[in-house]
């Protein structure tokens, strides 16, 4: 190693295989987190517009709750409070969660953003209201809400770092095992800034070229 | 005005209040519509015309009063001095007689033209799937729209998803159909096409319809009645020879006037 370069090579060769085992935790943690979150949200979305308000009036104190709250916060939270579960499986729990009630806000717009005049023809075509939500509204809404989707997994992605307070070995926290054996930061940091960065761009255009072809 | 032999009007209307919010649109208003009759809803705007389309598909809630589809009542009911909603199960019993085209078509952009007509045959009245998309080709064949079969309904024209539309709420063998200003969105060019198309189905069907418009010469040929409408009120009722060469009322002269020029 050089000691004296603020950069070498060698360091960032070493660390990449460690980095690139974090990286996928990173996109699993993305992945099931997403899947959780836009199902859930859904759910979420659709319970909010229950007609009673004692099923919308707690929902809306749990969402709002989740969502003032730091992710950090509640990913060590329920780590504590789940000794048996393995800490990964709790990051895609909280992961998700969390998310989901940002989601539920993406699911909401798209619902609204059906025209009333499709609920209109639905009713004048006798639908049940089950069929008319999935047949019908459901399709519509959840093409608007892609891009927003999208965009959220952008932003959970980034965001998994937090994993390393409950333990989960995820890009950031090999980058600092490393550099704890190593003394050497810098490399195994700009090494994770940059996966970051070309795993999140492209799918950052993805999502734009997404958005304009579905407005 | 034609009745039939039990005499029950397809649609009654008794004493139907409906308010939004201060603004009362109809005042205990009380008509009905024999079988098989073709009535045209005229008046300014504003004046309740489409109200009673909509009360009638129940996309608006009456504030009072009856709705009779076949002696049937429909969105409420009397029990006893009590005005009572009627709860959706039944309501859709009655629904299933009435049928309706919107002036903005309403089509379903996620489905195909076929899908959007064999969707309620299937769905709600449970035909297979063999025979709805049998009698939605025979439908899509007098629309003169085959050809669009299978196009997404986003990739058609304004006249195109109208005749669709049309076709959507025949394959649901309505008693009673509702027109609800469905040439007022087209251009100027193709609305005679999907006069045309009406024409057609009030000429080789015994279908109750109930249509506002603002096509003058349409509604002359296609109806037997004309009910002229000015602040939720009847205002003039007659044949339309009579209702638009010789209007006896003073409001309908004025706005036959300014419709006509």
């Amino acid at each position: 190693m050089n000691e004296d370069s603020l950069w070498s090579w060698e360091t960032a060769w070493d660390v990449l295989p460690d980095l690139l085992r974090g990286l996928v935790v990173t996109i699993e943690a993305t992945v099931v987190g997403m899947v959780i979150a836009s199902i859930l949200g859904l759910f979420i979305a659709l319970a909010m517009r229950a007609p009673t308000r004692w099923v919308r009036g707690p929902l809306r104190f749990v969402v709002d709750f989740i969502r003032m709250t730091p992710l950090l916060v509640q990913l060590v939270f329920v780590w504590l409070l789940l000794v048996d579960i393995p800490p990964l499986v709790i990051g895609f729990g909280v992961l998700g969660v969390h998310y989901a009630t940002y989601m539920s806000e993406v699911y909401r717009a798209g619902i609204e953003a059906v025209p009333a005049g499709q609920w209109e023809a639905a009713t004048a075509l006798n639908l049940p209201k089950g069929r008319t939500w999935f047949a019908i509204i459901l399709p519509q809404a959840i093409r608007k809400t892609l891009p927003g989707l999208g965009n959220y997994a952008v932003s959970m992605f980034k965001e998994t770092p937090f994993l390393f307070a409950i333990t989960v070995v995820e890009m950031y926290q090999a980058a600092q095992n490393f550099g704890a054996n190593t003394f050497s930061y810098i490399e195994p940091l700009t090494m994770v800034g940059l996966l970051f960065l070309i795993v999140s761009y492209p799918t950052s255009l993805l999502v734009r070229r997404m958005e304009m072809r579905l407005a | 005005m034609t009745t039939t032999s039990n005499g029950t009007p397809a649609i009654e209307f008794r004493d139907v209040v409906k308010r939004f919010g201060d603004n009362v649109v109809l005042d205990k208003l009380n008509f009905s519509v024999a079988k098989g009759d073709r009535v045209t809803l005229i008046g300014p705007s504003g004046s309740g015309k489409t109200t009673i389309l909509r009360l009638l598909m129940t996309l608006e809630e009456a504030n009072g009063g009856l709705i009779l589809i076949d002696g049937d009542p429909y969105t409420h009911e009397y029990k006893g001095d009590r005005w009572v909603e009627i709860p959706e199960k039944r309501r859709r019993v009655v629904r299933n007689r009435v049928g309706m085209v919107f002036q903005q078509f309403n089509l379903f952009p996620n489905m195909s033209v076929l899908e959007n007509i064999i969707e309620a045959p299937v769905h709600v009245l449970g035909l297979s799937k063999k025979d709805a998309v049998e009698r939605a080709e025979q439908l899509l064949e007098q629309v003169g729209m085959s050809d669009k079969r299978d196009a997404r309904c986003t990739q058609l024209s304004g006249g195109q998803q109208q005749r669709v539309a049309i076709a959507r709420a025949l394959a649901m063998d309505p008693e009673i159909l509702l027109l609800d200003e469905v040439t007022s969105a087209l251009d100027p060019e193709i609305v005679a096409d999907v006069l045309g198309v009406l024409r057609e189905i009030a000429r080789t069907t015994d279908i109750t319809m109930l249509l506002v418009t603002h096509e003058m010469q349409f509604a002359r040929e296609v109806s037997n009645r004309v009910l002229m409408f000015d602040h939720g009120q009847i205002v003039e009722e007659a044949d339309p020879e009579t209702m638009f060469t010789n209007p006896s009322h003073e409001r309908t002269q004025e706005f036959l006037k300014a419709v006509l020029g």
